[in-house]
């Protein structure tokens, strides 16, 4: 077991938790305010996409970042009206955003960049890796912290403040009245449709930042369909946390770690279709795990209700 | 409110058919992102049109909607009792690897090898469908995430496979031995093949279980209101599991036929590049599950494709803008669905 807790498995871990984490935050948000997001694989995706394209025109890692997140708000702006103003199904327009964003990444990635497949070029400036010196020897948490993007940081310092401003804060109070009860926030003069955009557009942001670490944080490339199932993983976590950020980042810190054991797999000779899949096995069991410590609470999950589409009456939103 | 249209006030026969005013919203936006990137959408459109309904591309558009509708039926089904499959993908492939092996390791006539793959394939990927379902009932978790974590490991590993334990060494691709001649299903004309009546076949069989038999009453049932049909006497638990084992074995089925008809061995990711399965799942969601309509939305969507490949090679327009375009038509219909309705 030596061999596998080594520094390069903490910072590969830490690494990969800061996708999923940025995009679980962006899932917290919105599931406090009763707004159900599944689009957080194409919100990431397309944050991925803008990413590169800013940093590639601009020349600047910072400009590919405010691309990301505002091109990840411009799209999350059909879910911010679709689920509140139109009263879509969260779900269908879940699913269809993820589909969008998988054609319209794709398109435009042929139109603009003249390619197919992925892209990378010199002109793209990565986010870079922060060093800290005197952290990096220190075992565990030096490992983990010592070498890694400015994102990685913003993250979890991004997982504290929401955490406070959710649960301290009159503004926090507000959100999660419009969550669990809409209507008595509605009658206390709360813009219950309007606390829903703003949430949904900043939660948009976040899988924004999410989407520049991918594409920006350890490799400077664009891949169609890069997300490739965080978004999905981000989903879970939020409802293994119960729309807890602490939670829902313990949940990635968990996917963090099956990825960076599935990397190490692969480097003592497994192929990689066998060990890319550990992630999903991980969210599975701890699925299954959590679900028995819970089986004695008497009534079904919320989100059971809220990821069935047509349930509209079931939704704990109420009407 | 705001986003009301005036027309909620107009007779139900004057009103603006959704669908319509869906593709027709779709277009206009697609042709805008057509613009943007400098080509005429009108030329591409009609590309589209030419190389999708013509005499001469209709066979292909048949033979692309073939896996498309089946996949479409395979969303259908569980959406018709308020449940999504996302787990597509993998019941596919696990179809379409079981499908490539089964030739080969049984003897006997062709037609009986054939038989034998296409049902152990349905089985096979029927099975798989189930634990999701069995997630759900057994263990809480919402079907919707275990169908589709499921599809990942379904994928991992029949690549896997494909690449190192089965595969054909006579080539220098990550594909399985090829199938048998006798084993291959019988050409129809051109690309088409028996499979396409197959899948045919089963789309009858689903609209008549829809509309004239109890299973499919109570599956509606549970559509409109979970808890009125077990209140009423449906078994749910049970249901969704059989719900789940048809849904899957279609996608089963649907993997196999493509492997026995068109690949003749099981090659890794050509079932799933082409997306199928999601755009199956947006022709299902166009219309809430209902089976006809969404076997419409299948062959438009398979349509929309075909003619995309005319438009690519025409105009130089990616033809993944035929998927932008059903995205947009699913959430135009999303919210127009939500439109008409009292906001609170």
């Amino acid at each position: 077991m030596s061999g596998l807790f080594t520094p390069f498995l903490f910072q590969a871990a830490v690494q990969s938790i800061t996708p999923i984490l940025l995009a679980s935050l962006a899932g917290v948000l919105c599931g406090r305010v009763g707004v159900f997001n599944l689009a957080l694989e194409g919100q990431m995706l397309v944050g991925a996409f803008a990413a590169i394209a800013g940093s590639y025109f601009a020349h600047s890692a910072i400009v590919g970042v405010a691309a990301a997140m505002a091109g990840a708000v411009v799209f999350s702006l059909v879910l911010a009206y679709g689920a509140t103003i139109f009263r879509g199904d969260p779900v269908v327009i879940g699913i269809g955003m993820n589909l969008l964003a998988s054609g319209l990444t794709a398109y435009l990635l042929r139109v603009v960049f003249g390619v197919s497949g992925t892209f990378s070029d010199p002109g793209i400036v990565g986010l870079g890796r922060i060093t800290i010196a005197p952290l990096i020897g220190v075992p565990f948490l030096g490992w983990a912290f010592g070498r890694q993007s400015a994102l990685t940081w913003v993250a979890w310092a991004l997982t504290a403040l929401v955490s406070v401003v959710l649960f301290k804060t009159p503004v926090g109070l507000r959100l999660r009245g419009v969550g669990e009860e809409p209507d008595a926030a509605e009658t206390l003069g709360v813009d219950v449709a309007g606390a829903r955009i703003v949430t949904v557009l900043l939660a948009g942001a976040l899988a924004g930042l999410a989407g520049a670490q991918l594409s920006l944080g350890a490799v400077s490339i664009f891949a169609e369909d890069m997300s490739a199932g965080r978004g999905w993983i981000a989903v879970v976590a939020v409802m293994l946390g119960r729309n807890n950020p602490l939670y829902a980042a313990a949940a990635c810190v968990l996917f963090g770690f099956a990825d960076a054991i599935s990397i190490h797999l692969q480097s003592l000779g497994l192929p990689n279709q066998l060990t890319d899949i550990s992630p999903y096995v991980a969210t599975l069991a701890a699925l299954v795990v959590t679900h028995r410590r819970r089986r004695r609470a008497a009534s079904p999950p919320a989100e059971v209700a809220a990821a069935t589409p047509g349930k509209a009456e079931a939704r704990p939103e109420g009407r | 409110m705001n986003g009301r249209p005036r027309w909620s006030a107009l007779p139900l026969s004057l009103r603006p058919p959704p669908v319509a005013l869906a593709i027709l919203f779709a277009a206009l936006t697609g042709g805008a992102l057509v613009l943007v990137s400098g080509h005429n959408p009108l030329r591409a459109y009609a590309d589209i049109v030419a190389g999708s309904l013509s005499l001469g591309s209709l066979p292909d558009t048949l033979n692309w909607a073939t896996p498309l509708v089946g996949m479409t039926l395979v969303a259908a089904i569980p959406l018709r009792g308020g449940m999504v499959n996302l787990g597509g993908d993998g019941q596919l492939v696990i179809g379409g690897l079981i499908g490539a092996l089964v030739p080969l390791v049984l003897p006997g006539p062709g037609a009986v090898a054939a038989a034998a793959a296409l049902a152990a394939a349905a089985l096979g990927a029927g099975l798989y469908a189930t634990l999701a379902a069995w997630g759900e009932t057994r263990h809480g978790i919402p079907m919707l995430i275990s169908s589709l974590l499921l599809s990942y490991p379904a994928v991992g590993v029949t690549s896997y496979l494909a690449r190192f334990p089965l595969r054909d060494v006579t080539t220098g691709l990550p594909q399985t031995a090829m199938v048998p001649a006798a084993a291959r299903l019988y050409p129809l004309s051109g690309a088409l093949n028996v499979g396409s009546l197959i899948i045919a076949a089963i789309a009858v069989a689903v609209v008549f279980v829809d509309r004239r038999t109890v299973a499919g009453y109570e599956l509606r049932m549970r559509g409109k209101n979970l808890r009125f049909a077990g209140y009423g006497g449906v078994r749910l638990d049970r249901q969704a599991v059989l719900t789940m084992f048809m849904s899957g074995a279609i996608a089963g089925l649907v993997g196999a036929i493509v492997v026995l008809g068109s690949q003749f061995r099981f090659i890794d990711g050509a079932l799933l590049t082409p997306a199928y399965t999601w755009s199956g799942l947006m022709a299902a969601l166009l219309v809430g599950g209902e089976p006809v309509g969404a076997i419409v939305a299948g062959l438009f969507f398979a349509a929309l494709q075909t003619g995309g490949f005319a438009m690519q090679r025409d105009t130089s327009v990616p033809r993944v803008l035929a998927l932008v375009l059903q995205a947009i038509v699913i959430l135009f219909l999303a919210m127009r669905q939500g439109v008409g309705r009292r906001f609170r």
